[in-house]
């Protein structure tokens, strides 16, 4: 058992609350600075798809997650973001500026979207962002002078510099640097009063505003910050995939974003990263399985469809927290053996709230 | 007069909207869940006639009445088994949960052998024949849609206002705990309602079938039902076929005045716009909450 002794109120915000953190985090960030050169190169693009999906997962965490406000159209942001990537790099934009525009333009998209945000809640929000993400995926397939309309439209190679970023370990290096940079930029809000009202605004609006925090001003902000993310994400993404088109950025693809947050553990921010990592590697897995199964169910299209849809049942029935609050529950087994007992992490009974009454 | 004619095409598929949005609406209402499985639950239910009607030979007014109880045990049976045990999470997790509930119902449909990945048409009695009405051409398939859509609408009201299941669903709604001290078996009432939900759904899957084709995707129709259901105000039933009937109508208009594109998104526009200025939407109640 771990004690942690409280000689300052710092302590309360560090990033590292005690060496382990330090040192496994450490260790973490090692290997994968070192991956390149102990990795296949079919397994680095996976982990690159596993970053820019936990960068869009962070924004859709930090909105569903910590302000309670959960959206069925993230798919536009990372549309936005993907796009600007795709047209500014055409005509020769550095990275970093795009990267930034991106950003800017999806957060800006945000911001719009947010505008419902003020006046509907809970159910009517989803109803509002998905409608949304319908329109934002119709303009995209319709403006063709711009995004080339249906046909999709090819994205040229990153360009950092004077250096071009064309190979999958110099793509990969990028892409962490903008992760680590995510991870943190995100962290640092979550402990920042910014953070704090979020948090408050998820648990109970009225007594948020009654502790004068400006709903309007924080929801809006949180949807900016959400969209922002997936802008960035969407623009990695559209480098990676070299070709985007509207269909990418429909409504599997939030679907897919809102499972991945799920399953990964709303309201954590590891719950992002192990829920890229369970949606980029579940699809491998059902390839790996296929072999050992009978040929109706194994060759069946509607496998993983099948597979999807059983793996969030079970998680919304048997484990709400996600991966996230299963390793919580693994941990605290080994912190505090052999004292752990069955009920700890119960769910408390209870009736439903009504959400109809404003 | 071509007007004319794109309005009343516009309702027909305005009542299928409305009818999947009664589906959501009752389910709202009585437990307060918002399902995003209805637009499966309509394509498990013109599969289910489908197989009636193709595969096992039957006469297509059994095969109506058998989809719909089978349609009905379904909805039970999803109601007992995933929904009711997480009742009382937070409603974003309930709605993940038939999220989940359609992957799984398309993935299953998918696949059946040689069935679940083809496109197939429904084959009905009704379907080639067409009235002529001065110059407007009525077809049977949408009228046939329309009546229904009366008929159903008309026996849910009589439902909901006289019978003692009704007015113990209404009850439910209003106020689960009260309900459950009075002594209303609220548990089961929940699970009946998914039943009739899914008999619902059933209804519009058949009555869609002819107009479209019977295939594993023809759910994504459930996503054009919400903003029927938010035009309409969630929790009104009549307000889900009006709301049904405008998005219908205002969606054909618009394919037929405005440019190509706009047809598919007019919907959602019309649902923003009604999010951001009367968010309860036509005939939905304003509740709040006094402290």
């Amino acid at each position: 058992m771990r004690f942690i002794f409280k000689t300052s109120y710092q302590q309360d915000i560090q990033l590292a609350r005690h060496g382990g953190h330090v040192f496994w985090y450490g260790l973490l960030l090692w290997g994968l600075v070192t991956a390149p050169w102990w990795l296949q190169e079919y397994w680095l693009t996976q982990l690159i798809f596993v970053m820019i999906y936990s960068i869009m997962g962070l924004g859709l965490m930090l909105l569903a997650g910590f302000t309670g406000l959960f959206s069925i159209g993230n798919a536009a942001f990372m549309g936005v973001g993907a796009y600007v990537a795709a047209v500014l790099s055409a005509h020769g934009t550095p990275f970093p500026l795009t990267l930034a525009l991106a950003a800017g333009l999806s957060a800006l998209v945000g911001a719009v979207v947010g505008l419902p945000a003020l006046r509907v809640k809970g159910i009517f929000l989803g109803i509002a962002t998905l409608s949304f993400g319908f329109i934002v995926e119709e303009g995209l397939a319709r403006w063709e002078s711009v995004t080339g309309g249906n046909a999709g439209i090819h994205v040229k190679a990153m360009v950092l510099g004077s250096w071009k970023v064309d190979s999958a370990a110099s793509f990969y290096a990028v892409c962490l640097g903008v992760t680590v940079l995510s991870t943190l930029f995100v962290l640092n809000v979550l402990r920042s009063s910014t953070g704090r009202a979020f948090v408050a605004i998820r648990d109970s609006e009225v007594s948020a505003q009654s502790m004068g925090i400006h709903l309007a001003y924080y929801k809006t902000l949180s949807f900016m910050l959400s969209a922002a993310l997936a802008g960035v994400g969407g623009a990695l993404y559209a480098h990676k995939m070299q070709f985007i088109s509207p269909e990418q950025f429909g409504i599997l693809q939030s679907i897919d974003l809102l499972l991945m947050v799920v399953i990964g553990g709303l309201g954590s921010v590891h719950g992002a990263f192990l829920g890229a990592l369970f949606l980029i590697t579940l699809p491998q897995f059902i390839t790996l399985g296929k072999d050992y199964l009978p040929a109706v169910i194994g060759q069946a299209p509607g496998l993983q469809s099948l597979v999807y849809g059983l793996v969030l049942i079970a998680f919304v029935m048997f484990e709400p927290m996600g991966l996230y609050g299963r390793w919580l529950k693994i941990r605290t087994w080994f912190e505090l053996f052999p004292f752990y007992r069955k009920g700890m992490f119960k769910r408390q009974k209870s009736f439903q709230k009504s959400d109809r009454l404003k | 007069m071509q007007v004319l004619q794109v309005i009343f095409s516009g309702v027909a598929q305005g009542c299928i909207y409305g009818l999947i949005a009664l589906g959501f609406v009752l389910i709202y209402k009585a437990t307060e869940t918002v399902t995003f499985a209805q637009g499966e639950l309509m394509m498990l239910g013109a599969f289910a006639g489908l197989g009636c009607v193709t595969y096992l030979g039957w006469p297509f007014g059994v095969a109506v009445v058998v989809s719909m109880l089978v349609m009905a045990c379904m909805g039970w049976l999803i109601e007992r088994v995933v929904i009711n045990p997480v009742l009382g999470e937070p409603a974003f997790a309930i709605v993940m949960l038939t999220i989940g509930v359609g992957y799984v119902a398309r993935g299953l449909v998918t696949m059946i052998p040689n069935i679940g990945t083809e496109t197939h048409n429904l084959p009905v009695p009704y379907a080639d024949i067409s009235f002529q009405w001065g110059s407007l051409v009525l077809g049977a398939t949408q009228l046939v849609v329309m009546a229904s859509t009366a008929v159903l609408c008309g026996l849910l009201y009589l439902m909901f206002k006289y019978s003692r299941v009704g007015i113990a669903m209404q009850a439910t709604s209003q106020n689960q705990l009260a309900a459950y001290y009075m002594g209303i078996p609220v548990k089961r009432l929940n699970s009946l309602v998914w039943a009739l939900a899914a008999v619902v759904a059933t209804i519009a899957g058949l009555l869609l079938a002819p107009i479209t084709f019977v295939h594993a995707n023809m759910g994504f129709i459930g996503l054009k039902a919400f903003p029927a259901a938010v035009v309409g105000g969630f929790g009104s039933l009549p307000g889900a076929i009006v709301g049904g009937i405008l998005i219908g109508v205002v969606e054909s208009l618009s394919g037929f005045w405005l440019p190509e594109g706009f047809k598919d998104v007019a919907a959602y526009v019309v649902v923003l716009l009604m999010l951001v200025f009367k968010p309860n939407g036509l005939f939905g109640d304003n509740l709040r909450k006094k402290v």
